[in-house]
């Protein structure tokens, strides 16, 4: 265990808040000493996935798979690419990323009401009674982070909003929910100075050992282990990969300079610092049951563009691309045809999601629908296929197998396969 | 409502420290020492000594001492959780612990089921196990709550509460009962799942089954059959939400108005496919009683079988299970909710006794609360010790109710007990409105943080980092610890008759705790709280300490 040193403490986040003179010293607790003085420089090659989330439920015939000619076609032109395939008129950056992305054009997941298309998007199950299956962050985390010893942040994040319940993987795996300036609920003690921390934690220490020797199981030292977690994340120089505002201005303005730009910034972040899942929410929902065709072009899809456009390039520019997967899809795509509120509707059974990043092939359009967007022409995917071909880019092994609480064995990605066309 | 500090709670604390110091060890150990004759708590229900008995035999099968009795602290913070959902005031504490009466543990079990908090605890309880926490769109919380909180007030038999809740139909607000099933039921009507859900959770928590798992598959360890879930999901068929909405003249559009639960045509069977892609049909049949497809109303038929007709009583079974696990923090099965062939009980007598006498009583759950916590077991300490530390069930083995087993706090009784300890809601507060919606907001702030895992064992500590956080820096904790006009801690300080360090000391203890610090901690504690140049800040600091502790947390 570390002794106390000043480097312990002179992380920024912490002088930030604290009014120290010179050296102090520590109490009769080492909740603070325990830290390594200096947080690794974590390697940049770690693998991670950044999952973008359109909730509501984008109309992919938009964006990514476009009708041109049908009557479902709505009011947007498709455009080249840099990659092997054409996309929405209104994503002109992404369009220039294209080389590095991947559109799968053939899912069908059945599920499209919001709530068991959210879950089954998120954990490739679709929502059963005697069992609440892991959002894949926190098969991630659970898969990946606990192998990151120096990672003192939660191993999975969501920004801007909530993700899913890490179901029987437990609550150490539960995604860590940020806003969407990085603002940690409760994690700033106020202004209260260290030594006064210090001997809080001490009082604190003195009644929780008494507790734990006292002879009744193990929740008393796991409550111990929990705060000790915590007290790490709220001294840690990690935390700054929640400060998206740090980062010079032309880096921000590579995302668009917005909130939203602002959300994937931070991702990149956490990746750097080695967070293997971050999940963003996109600010404002996707689902245009009215007026779609102005929503999207005068306010979802500019966001979109610059947002994904500039992390990718930021990415590539940090050679970090290879080894970080990009996700960006919702609970469902939109009907293809038009209602008469010029809006789309809910629609499960051919959709499109976008995918690129982490070694998989970008540039191509995996699947394919009928020339109305109505129905799937090629071989058509599942959550758990792209799951798995996420897996496949993490170094997840396919055969892994997590138990549930009742003891019953549950298949990675739900037994689904990686796309050959994107890891081919 | 909960109750408040009061003027005499002082006065009675500060007596309380001389006596307490001299006797409580004492009580204990004297309890202790006949713990091997005849115990009790001051009541004489011949049912109770069968229970004691019982547990008693598995004790001497498995070659085990139990732990000896809770002392008086130990077991009034429990009680107070597990009856009426918190801690126990520090007046409530002390006054218990200066009573002499030999039968004030059965007389305080009583006094509590007579408290307004045990109808408050019990409707919560009930319904977050029937609707969940986080309530499912068109599903009134408010309505379910005013169901349960008009059951259990008036003390209904649970046959009739279950009754009600299998079968009631109408607006959601007017007929409360209607949630449970509302709750299960989303998507489309026409599709063949529509009624899966309902069919879970209707077996899984009023019967104690988990016939969900034979939706796909027969069961894989037990005669249960793919067929036995179909045949409880035709009886659901004849229902269906309806969702009424209204127009909204301010934004020009539809917006929820209410929802109801109706009456919906459906005759025959239920058709199912099996894994081998045979289709097989299903009529409705509860257990051993088949029902006509003609019948009327196939619910209002479940609900008399379940209710009135069951020789089985497997509604009685699943209610004195779940009970059972409530106060002891395990039941006689796990999952409390899995009860069948395949999963044997592990103390299949006392269950089926308890049960039987469950339905004698006329299904009445104060008259079962009353017979659980009346018994040796869940009188004795949590503290194992070298004679009985494998009865641990938490590694996996059958629980053998040798000591308590420790419980965590759900974030209602978490939320209530930090209340109670501080009076926090008092504090500062302008107007009584002001405090009222500040109460709210922390209150949506623990749900949202502590209340993420409906189904977890009350046994295992889930605890998160978030959780942490808002517990060290979150607004009801900093304002507990503010020593503002009104909150329990300026009461302490301002009180005269907590002058010195260690009176205060232990005054913070007790309002936390329940209990006295022990010689160590008041040591430990007092040489901490003098190296504070402040004595505001030392004590504010002890008492962020001592609720933010491990065992604050706990029931145990």
């Amino acid at each position: 265990m570390k002794t106390s040193t000043p480097a312990g403490m002179s992380r920024r986040h912490f002088m930030n808040h604290l009014a120290l003179g010179g050296a102090t010293t520590l109490g009769a607790t080492h909740f603070l000493s325990t830290l390594e003085a200096n947080a690794a420089q974590v390697s940049r090659d770690q693998k991670a996935c950044i999952l973008v989330w359109l909730g509501g439920g984008a109309p992919t015939i938009d964006m990514w798979d476009l009708k041109p000619g049908s009557k479902n076609g709505g009011e947007f032109k498709p455009i080249s690419t840099k990659g092997d395939l054409q996309i929405s008129e209104h994503l002109p950056k992404i369009a220039q990323e294209m080389d590095s992305l991947s559109v799968v054009r053939s899912l069908s997941t059945r599920e499209a009401d919001h709530t068991r298309g959210r879950y089954y998007m998120h954990t490739s199950y679709v929502p059963n009674p005697t069992v609440v299956h892991p959002t894949f962050g926190s098969v991630a985390s659970y898969e990946l982070g606990t192998k990151r010893k120096d990672l003192e942040i939660p191993s999975f994040v969501s920004i801007g909003g909530g993700s899913m319940s890490s179901g029987f993987l437990g609550m150490a795996h539960a995604p860590f929910v940020v806003d969407a300036r990085g603002q940690i609920q409760n994690a700033n003690t106020g202004g209260m100075n260290k030594q006064r921390l210090e001997q809080r934690l001490g009082m604190l220490s003195t009644i929780e050992d008494g507790f734990i020797k006292s002879g009744r199981g193990d929740v008393g030292q796991a409550h111990k282990d929990v705060y000790k977690k915590a007290v790490n994340l709220m001294v840690s120089d990690q935390m700054n990969a929640f400060r998206a505002e740090e980062e010079p201005a032309e880096v921000r303005e590579l995302y668009g300079s917005t909130p939203f730009g602002n959300t994937l910034l931070m991702a990149r972040r956490l990746v750097e610092t080695g967070v293997p899942f971050i999940e963003v929410q996109f600010p404002g929902s996707w689902d245009l049951h009215q007026n779609v065709f102005n929503t999207l072009k005068d306010q979802r899809l500019p966001l979109l563009d610059s947002g994904i456009s500039g992390l990718v390039r930021d990415l590539k520019q940090r050679g970090m691309l290879e080894h970080t997967t990009i996700v960006v899809m919702g609970e469902f795509g939109r009907t293809p045809r038009i209602n008469q509120n010029v809006g789309r509707d809910h629609w499960a059974t051919s959709w499109s999601a976008l995918i690129g990043g982490g070694g998989l092939q970008g540039g191509r359009a995996v699947g394919e629908t009928d020339a109305d967007g109505l129905r799937i022409v090629s071989e058509s995917y599942l959550p758990g296929d792209l799951w798995a071909t996420v897996s496949h880019a993490l170094r997840i092994p396919l055969n892994t197998v997590h138990t549930s609480k009742r003891g019953r064995p549950m298949k990675l990605a739900n037994g689904g396969q990686p796309i050959q066309d994107l890891i081919g | 409502m909960l109750r408040r500090s009061n003027p005499i709670r002082f006065a009675v604390v500060a007596g309380l420290m001389f006596f307490m110091h001299a006797t409580a060890g004492n009580v204990a150990d004297a309890q202790s020492a006949k713990a091997g004759a005849e115990f009790t708590t001051g009541s004489s229900d011949p049912l109770i000594e069968f229970v004691n008995l019982q547990i008693r035999q598995t004790w001497e099968d498995n070659e085990l001492k139990p732990s000896p009795s809770a002392n008086d602290a130990e077991w009034i913070r429990r009680v107070y959780l597990d009856v009426i959902g918190r801690i126990p005031d520090a007046d409530e504490v002390a006054a218990f612990l200066e009573d002499s009466d030999k039968t004030k543990r059965s007389k305080k079990i009583d006094e509590l089921l007579a408290n307004p908090d045990y109808v408050r605890n019990w409707t919560e309880i009930w319904t977050n196990l029937l609707i969940g926490r986080n309530t499912p769109d068109r599903t009134s919380r408010s309505g379910m709550r005013k169901f349960l909180r008009e059951s259990f007030a008036r003390n209904r038999p649970w046959n009739e509460i279950v009754y009600d809740l299998v079968t009631a139909e109408g607006h959601y607000e007017e007929n409360g009962a209607v949630n449970f099933i509302l709750a299960q039921l989303q998507g489309n009507v026409n599709n063949e799942d529509y009624h899966v859900e309902a069919t879970a959770k209707l077996t899984r928590i009023l019967l104690g089954m988990q016939v969900q798992c034979t939706q796909c598959h027969n069961h894989p360890f037990n005669e249960w059959k793919q067929n036995q879930f179909w045949e409880f999901n035709s009886f659901l068929r004849q229902t269906r939400r309806i969702d009424h909405d209204k127009y909204d003249p301010e934004s020009g559009q539809d917006v929820d108005d209410y929802s109801e639960l109706v009456f919906r045509q459906f005759g025959g069977p239920v058709y199912y496919e099996m894994r081998n892609g045979l289709v097989q049909v299903a009529y409705p049949k509860y257990l051993e009683s088949e029902v006509s497809p003609d019948a009327p109303n196939r619910r209002e038929e479940l609900g008399k079988l379940m209710a009135h007709d069951d020789p089985s009583h497997t509604v009685a079974k699943a209610m004195v299970n779940r009970t059972w696990s409530h106060f002891m923090g395990y039941g006689f099965t796990r999952p409390v909710d899995d009860m069948g062939p395949h999963n044997p009980a592990s103390h299949p007598e006392l269950l089926d006794r308890l049960s039987d006498e469950f339905v004698k009583s006329g299904y009445d759950v104060k008259q079962l609360v009353k017979w659980i916590c009346n018994t040796e077991a869940y009188n004795l300490t949590s503290k194992y010790n070298s004679d009985n530390d494998f009865d641990n069930p938490s590694a996996g083995e059958v629980p053998l109710f040798s000591h308590m087993y420790v419980k965590t706090m759900n974030a209602e009784q978490l939320y209530d007990s930090l209340l109670v300890a501080t009076n926090a809601d008092q504090s500062g507060a302008g107007n009584f409105q002001q405090a009222q919606q500040q109460r709210q907001r922390w209150l949506q702030d623990f749900l949202r943080i502590f209340g993420g895992n409906d189904e977890d064992e009350p046994t295992l500590f889930s605890g998160s980092i978030p959780q942490a956080l808002l517990m060290m820096n979150g607004p009801l904790v900093e304002k507990a610890i503010s020593a503002e006009k009104g909150s329990y801690l300026y009461s302490v300080l301002s009180n005269p008759r907590f002058r010195s360090d260690n009176s205060r000391i232990q005054a913070l203890f007790v309002s936390a705790l329940g209990r006295f610090p022990t010689r160590h901690e008041q040591s430990q504690l007092s040489g901490a709280i003098k190296r504070y140049p402040k004595k505001l800040t030392a004590f504010q600091d002890l008492y962020w300490a001592l609720l933010n502790s491990n065992e604050f947390i706990v029931n145990h």
